[in-house]
């Protein structure tokens, strides 16, 4: 079951990143065990985004100073993490059966017929055009893809940035009942009051430095706040 | 969300209750079958792990039981439901005299109040 036999999926030491002279990450050193869920909130523009890019490979670690499962980030890794971007990933006049292709094609544990189902339970149409959905749609779309991949570490990027409230129940019920067992998820996002319940641990980013980072639980029990609480303090 | 939990209090605990709640009240009955963490987690709308730290914390008190692979199923044994259900009322009555301490109502006036 899910919280034994603890170990390291995403192991991150001294990391740091600069666009050209501006410091975007400075010195970030953390973990996510196995089977954990965990936050990263911050204001726009304190690293998170460049972060997640580090890990998934979108800029390069030359330091090595990124080891998913153990190995540096490479086609190793990219094989194993699920990731979903801060825009959505399609566009245009494509029908969805061509996302489901390509993903089939792109990713081999990639599940087809699991995300045939979740979308259907959705009451989304597979020749139905991805430029005729809204915005919501497509982003639950989305998710549903990344979350039928069998990864042992998802990666959201703001999943839930221009969607009603309803959608965003729905986007993080399809989180919770898709994500494989034994696998973590790291979900950046401004929405900490829907996701809060949902957090196993959360870290804070600001100006490139982690300035919070603690089991969400165990800080409701010690000091009975709300993470929602324990961010106004840190950046009002 | 839909079991209105509070973020400030610990989820497993307001979990614990509620279902604990839900055995009091007869929602679920004596051997009934419960849903499986993953369905629960999903219902509830919180993270599987905390969910699972639920679950066993109700096995712990002997509300719930599990038999290997078949699931968790609502103890029959209806004098440690009886039991759960006093130590609730018991709970919500002090609750009650915290609560008239709190206007400075004394004992005796809140006992007459009932």
């Amino acid at each position: 079951m899910r919280g034994e036999n603890m170990s390291i999926i995403l192991e991150c030491n001294n990391l740091s990143h600069k666009y050209g002279k501006k410091t975007a990450l400075d010195d970030i050193s953390f973990s996510i065990e196995t089977g954990k869920v965990v936050g990263l909130f911050g204001p726009n523009g304190s690293g998170k985004t460049t972060l997640i890019k580090k890990i998934v490979g979108l800029l390069l670690d030359d330091k090595q100073s990124v080891k998913i499962d153990g190995k540096p980030v490479g086609e190793t890794t990219k094989a194993i993490v699920s990731y979903s971007p801060d825009r959505l990933a399609f566009k245009g006049n494509r029908k969805i059966s061509y996302l489901l292709d390509f993903y089939e094609l792109m990713y081999d544990d990639f599940d087809r017929a699991h995300a045939e189902e979740v979308l259907a339970g959705q009451g989304i149409q597979k020749d139905e055009c991805i430029g005729k959905l809204s915005k919501g749609t497509c982003e639950k779309i989305q998710i549903i893809l990344v979350m039928s991949r069998k990864a042992k570490l998802y990666i959201l990027d703001e999943p839930f940035s221009g969607i009603d409230p309803v959608a965003r129940e729905t986007v993080i019920r399809i989180m919770l009942q898709n994500m494989s067992e034994e696998a973590s998820l790291l979900l950046s996002t401004h929405h900490i009051q829907e996701t809060e319940q949902i957090i196993d641990d959360a870290i804070f980013l600001k100006e490139g430095k982690i300035v919070f980072q603690k089991s969400v639980e165990e800080m409701r029990e010690e000091s009975s706040r709300s993470l929602n609480d324990a961010y106004m303090e840190v950046f009002r | 969300m839909s079991w209105n939990l509070d973020s400030d209090r610990p989820i497993f605990l307001q979990i614990v209750e509620r279902i604990e709640s839900d055995i009091v009240s007869g929602k679920y009955l004596p051997g009934d079958k419960l849903p499986s963490v993953r369905e629960l987690a999903v219902e509830a709308a919180v993270n599987p792990n905390t969910m699972q730290k639920a679950c066993t914390e109700l096995e712990r008190i002997g509300l719930v039981y599990s038999q290997r692979t078949n699931g968790r199923f609502v103890t029959e044994d209806k004098k440690q439901i009886d039991r759960i259900r006093k130590e609730m009322a018991k709970r919500t009555a002090q609750e009650y005299l915290r609560k008239m301490k709190e206007m400075g109502i004394d004992r005796d006036e809140a006992m007459r109040l009932l």
